[in-house]
């Protein structure tokens, strides 16, 4: 098991009270795991997650979490198939630790860092975020990470470097998604954002979600959090991280340029060529009768944090 | 007589296929009711509504092939599948109006409108309408050789509906490809035969 060393914080902020109330869920998803364990029997690595020790941040929107049980059971990750239920069914083979993430391109230190001992280092903070997904849905998620900034101080991006680029592992052996004749898209996943996006105190590496390491379906061991943007910039299960000149593709670009762009910006204006983005469908909120949608908010209400980065831009060219 | 009793058979058949017909709605309801739908039951719902809609069009359409090929004439269930077709079609979309986009008009006619996706769908939903409507006995009494024509609606609505299912998700999944390949086969199975099979009379002249 890995050691985590978190900064000394004060003992009231150890266990954050919405993790302590969800003890006995944690617990019951422990024996859940244990079961499938005891199933899988070849599966005995399987990773459950573990609880991580994390420290309060402002940055955290006041509605109502979406359950863990929604968080973690209604997920778009194509390596592991393409219904939304199939990240949770079908990703108990894939092995997040150990894990290693390298940083490089227009860089002054270019390095490969463990997972675990970045953890360690820096302190994992806990970020409410409002997540709203290009298909209209949206949920709150309590993530646990670090700012991507902390890490990109580490390795001096140069004055060159104007782009960050992402990759997630092609693993075709542990991801089902990745082997077989129904291959969705082309491996591996990439993602990209500006670097002024990227260095912005609101865009995060979470290595957890609730409290605990984040589970497989929801991109383990760390994944990129980006709330003003749709939920596909957040890139899972991350292997390379490298700055670059010029904008890199991104996944869904690449496959459907007319409907997804690079910036991907929440914008309730900008309609989806195949659906209106006014909209939203709150997950674990409004069951089968309830209240139903609410309004979609510009930069998924984060503009006062994110809209200078965009002045003057045409937000409808620039999707 | 075998007739006599053949007939009863086939009442009772006949009505065994609504009664069945309706269970996956009936199954999905109580599910989502009852919270069993997963993350988001009203999407779920929705499309298990939509996908047996195409699942009944499909199954009307593979009883002339079927009696063409294999001589296994299930003539007398095409009525009540294509009319399950319909009624799912229209479950589908009343969800999709009042669970989905509740209700709320100043976006739901822009995207039935604007959006081919949308639009699609609702045509092929509007094309089953006279077919239904003019599924019972009077109906094919009074319209005689139109009733055909106009029934031929069908392979209209079903390319529709497979195109409306088609552009549903970014990318083509195995279910997908299964009932989309479905259609094509049905559809194209027609084709060529119109093209090969030609009438005698045809020939003759």
């Amino acid at each position: 098991m890995p050691t985590y060393r978190p900064p000394a914080i004060p003992a009231s902020e150890i266990t954050p009270r919405s993790v302590y109330l969800r003890r006995r869920e944690f617990m019951g998803f422990m024996a859940g795991a244990g079961v499938m364990l005891g199933v899988g029997g070849a599966r005995a690595e399987a990773p459950a997650t573990v609880p991580l020790k994390t420290v309060p941040s402002p940055f955290k929107v006041d509605e109502p979490l979406t359950p863990r049980e929604d968080v973690t059971t209604y997920n778009n990750f194509y390596e592991f198939g393409t219904d939304k239920a199939d990240p949770s069914r079908h990703s108990g083979d894939f092995k997040p630790r150990p894990w290693t993430i390298t940083v490089d391109g227009l860089v002054g230190k270019p390095q490969t860092f463990d997972v675990d001992k970045l953890m360690a280092e820096l302190p994992v903070e806990e970020r409410i975020y409002r997540m709203r997904c290009v298909e209209a849905w949206s949920m709150v998620i309590p993530w646990n990470g670090f700012p991507l900034k902390a890490l990109l101080d580490k390795v001096e991006p140069l004055g060159s470097a104007k782009y960050v680029a992402f990759e997630t592992v092609v693993r075709p052996e542990e991801m089902p998604g990745q082997s077989g004749y129904f291959q969705p898209m082309p491996w591996p996943y990439v993602e990209g954002l500006r670097l002024d996006e990227a260095l912005h105190p609101l865009t995060i590496l979470a290595v957890g979600l609730y409290g605990e390491t984040l589970p497989n379906q929801n991109g383990a061991p760390i994944r990129l959090v980006v709330p003003w943007k749709y939920g596909f910039k957040g890139i899972k299960s991350i292997v390379r991280i490298s700055l670059v000149e010029t904008q890199p593709p991104n996944s869904w670009n690449s496959l459907q340029g007319s409907e997804y762009g690079f910036y991907a910006n929440v914008n309730p204006e900008v309609d989806h060529p195949r659906w209106s983005q006014a909209t939203e469908r709150r997950i674990g909120e409004s069951g089968f009768f309830g209240s139903g949608r609410r309004p979609t908010l510009m930069f998924n209400g984060y503009a006062d944090e994110v809209a200078s980065l965009y002045a003057g831009m045409d937000l409808r060219a620039n999707y | 007589m075998a007739v006599g009793r053949s007939a009863i058979v086939d009442k009772i058949a006949g009505w065994g296929i609504y009664v069945v017909g309706f269970i996956p709605a009936v199954w999905s309801f109580w599910l989502g009711a009852t919270g069993g739908l997963g993350a988001n039951p009203v999407r779920a719902f929705e499309q298990t509504l939509g996908l047996w809609a195409l699942r009944f069009l499909i199954l009307t359409l593979a009883i002339t092939p079927l009696r063409q090929l294999t001589g296994i004439n299930l003539l007398r269930f095409r009525r009540a599948l294509g009319l399950l077709a319909f009624w799912y079609a229209a479950m589908h979309f009343s969800v999709y109006l009042t669970l989905d986009r509740g209700l709320i008009w100043s976006t739901i006619v822009p995207d039935i409108v604007r959006r081919p996706f949308i639009t699609l769908g609702f045509a092929a939903l509007v094309l089953l309408a006279p077919l239904a409507v003019t599924s019972n006995r009077l109906s094919i009494r009074r319209l005689g050789k139109n009733w055909r024509r106009l029934h031929r609606l069908v392979y209209v609505a079903v390319s529709l509906a497979a195109i409306h299912y088609f552009l549903a998700t970014k990318v083509l999944d195995p279910t997908q490809a299964i009932h989309i390949g479905l259609v094509v086969l049905l559809l194209g199975y027609r084709l060529v035969r119109a093209l090969l099979v030609r009438r005698p009379e045809r020939r003759a002249a």
